[in-house]
């Protein structure tokens, strides 16, 4: 539930002082007007206490009910019973307190159209600065509830984008498998191994979403292992990696879908033997890595070579650096080649 | 005898077909193919009775190089998980394998080839190519056979399409295209927001249009970048107009 704006110390004393302070000018001014001193102070006890009272309701009634739109009327209503209450009921105990002193009647009755503005007016105060507190203080939480969304929101994509796994490689693996049982069962014993390693960095829930380039360039290993069974002689790799760049960070499971990309774009673009390479350098604060495939520039425009597997990683990086120039692709000639830089911190 | 051919571009997953077809004597492998280029020739060659078909393979997929056959063979598909093609599959084909597939399930595909035999199996595979055409990477490029050559053509890079009689000429920049197709087929399978049936004769690509003009009465024409023109009916202004959000 929202806190009360008295419940904070500093304004409990604000709110106090004033009200000390408008009781005293409440006092000093019936005195002037001819009331004796203990007169005027039973009249500003009596009808400040009620009139505190009612901003105290006020202030109840909008903790949990704050007007929207249309309803701002009902405030209004509410603030003008309130003070018509205020006006009958401090009437009838000042009467009934000092009825018979002189004058006083007189006096209440020509000072009811001032009791009641003043009345309406602090209401309406306090009413109006009520209504900001708790507003603030609803949006607020809202804006954390929205921001606390918006993380697990973001985490959760991450984490899909991160073991997002193409089921053509995994059916394919699999009729793979089953093809190597019959001829060659030590073959399909490995690249079950390998599948399944594979598999289980896939899903792995990590608690480090950042990984040196040297473990990544690894799991890679398994991948490109099991696409080579696959695709036999057709499918050649050639790695120039940094000594430097090997320490690198990059997010986890970045490369893959990377080389995955090239792969496919290079194998089903082109006939016969696909070399697909990697590089990586490091260049300033970035680890610059490139993976470059031959494709046919005749058939295939290279916008379309692009795909989900570019898209998803930057997705990915958009997430984690807000940036969206990290992930490039060019032509050369016949190669097609996609870059990416990851920022080091 | 029955002949076949299998064609798949990973070797491991011929090999499979291959074993199973062992429990066949009566079928007998006459070759093997890597792509759909050596497919397409392996099956004119030998008018095989049966082909194992995967779809996404090298330059061309399984189904553009069956589009690319007067006749096409009776076809078992082997492919893995493809949610479209297996739709087209469940109307159409003799049998569809779902990689990896054991040998009971292979066996019952060769019996139901078996059973289609007599009734028109050419029928079905030509169904089949009108439904899978109008899976998400057909609509982005033709596929033509150019006397023994085939072509792959973008389908940004098409001027327009023009009718001819049980054909339907591609224009390009490289000149024209014939495919074996009719206007209906390729206004449904290409992407409608860049091509539009200007007329009961034409499809044009709106991206190469650089002006519409009047022509005759109710009549316009459209002239593209490289200078063609194409005629505009009034249903196809329309169309057109609906297209370019004029």
């Amino acid at each position: 539930m929202a806190q009360s704006p008295l419940a904070v110390i500093k304004f409990k004393i604000i709110f106090i002082a004033c009200w000390l302070i408008i009781a005293a000018d409440h006092i000093m001014l019936l005195h002037y007007f001819g009331l004796s001193w203990s007169s005027a102070a039973v009249d500003a006890g009596i009808s400040n206490v009620l009139l505190l009272l009612a901003c105290l309701l006020v202030m109840i009634v909008l903790r949990y009910y704050l007007p929207r739109g249309q309803q701002y009327i009902n405030v209004l209503a509410l603030c003008i019973l309130l003070t018509i209450t205020w006006l009958l009921l401090s009437k009838w105990i000042l009467n009934w307190l000092l009825g018979d002193q002189a004058g006083y009647t007189e006096l209440f009755h020509h000072s009811l159209s001032i009791r009641f503005s003043l009345a309406f007016l602090l209401l309406g105060f306090i009413t109006m600065v009520s209504i900001l507190w708790y507003s603030q203080l609803e949006q607020k939480e809202q804006e954390e509830r929205k921001k606390d969304a918006e993380k697990l929101a973001r985490e959760a994509e991450l984490f899909k984008l991160r073991q997002q796994l193409q089921p053509h490689f995994l059916f394919n693996s699999l009729n793979s498998i089953n093809a190597l049982i019959g001829s060659r069962p030590q073959e399909a014993r490995k690249m079950v191994q390998q599948l399944s390693d594979f598999l289980r960095g896939t899903i792995k829930k990590e608690e480090t979403q950042w990984v040196s380039l040297g473990e990544e360039l690894q799991y890679l290993q398994l991948y490109l292992d099991i696409e080579k069974v696959r695709f036999g002689n057709r499918l050649a790799t050639q790695t120039g990696i940094d000594e430097a760049a090997l320490e690198l960070k990059l997010p986890a499971l970045l490369l893959q879908p990377i080389v995955e990309n090239a792969i496919k774009f290079g194998l089903y673009d082109t006939i016969g033997e696909t070399v697909i390479q990697l590089s990586a350098t490091k260049e300033d604060r970035y680890l610059v890595i490139k993976v470059r495939n031959p494709f046919d520039p005749e058939t295939s425009s290279p916008r379309q070579g692009t795909g989900f597997g570019l898209k998803s990683v930057q997705r990915r990086l958009y997430l984690l650096f807000a940036r969206n120039d990290l992930v490039t692709t060019e032509a050369e000639e016949n190669i097609f080649i996609t870059m990416v830089r990851i920022p080091q911190s | 005898m029955s002949k076949v051919i299998i064609i798949d571009d990973e070797p491991l997953a011929r090999s499979v077909v291959r074993e199973y077809l062992q429990q066949h004597p009566k079928l007998e492998i006459l070759q093997e193919c890597g792509d759909g280029f050596e497919g397409l020739k392996a099956i004119q060659q030998h008018q095989p009775d049966l082909v194992f078909l995967d779809i996404q393979m090298p330059k061309i997929t399984g189904f553009e190089m069956l589009e690319l056959l007067d006749q096409p063979p009776a076809v078992i598909f082997t492919t893995a998980f493809d949610e479209f093609a297996i739709k087209a599959f469940e109307a159409h084909a003799v049998d569809y394998l779902l990689k990896p597939f054991n040998q009971e399930r292979f066996d019952k595909a060769i019996a139901k080839w078996v059973d289609t035999r007599s009734s028109a199996p050419e029928k079905n595979t030509l169904e089949l190519l009108e439904s899978a055409s109008l899976s998400p990477s057909q609509r982005q490029r033709i596929v033509v056979r150019n006397g023994s050559k085939i072509k792959i053509i973008s389908a940004q890079d098409v001027w327009f399409l023009e009718a001819a009689d049980d054909y339907v000429k591609i224009h390009t920049q490289e000149g024209y295209f014939l495919k074996n197709k009719t206007m209906t087929h390729f206004e449904r399978s290409l992407d409608e927001q860049q091509f539009v049936r200007s007329h009961r004769s034409y499809i044009v690509n709106v991206q190469q249009i650089t002006r519409i003009d009047p022509y005759e009465k109710d009549n316009h024409v459209a002239v593209l970048r490289s200078g063609a023109k194409v005629p505009v009916s009034r249903s196809g202004y329309a169309k057109l107009k609906e297209v370019l959000g004029l």
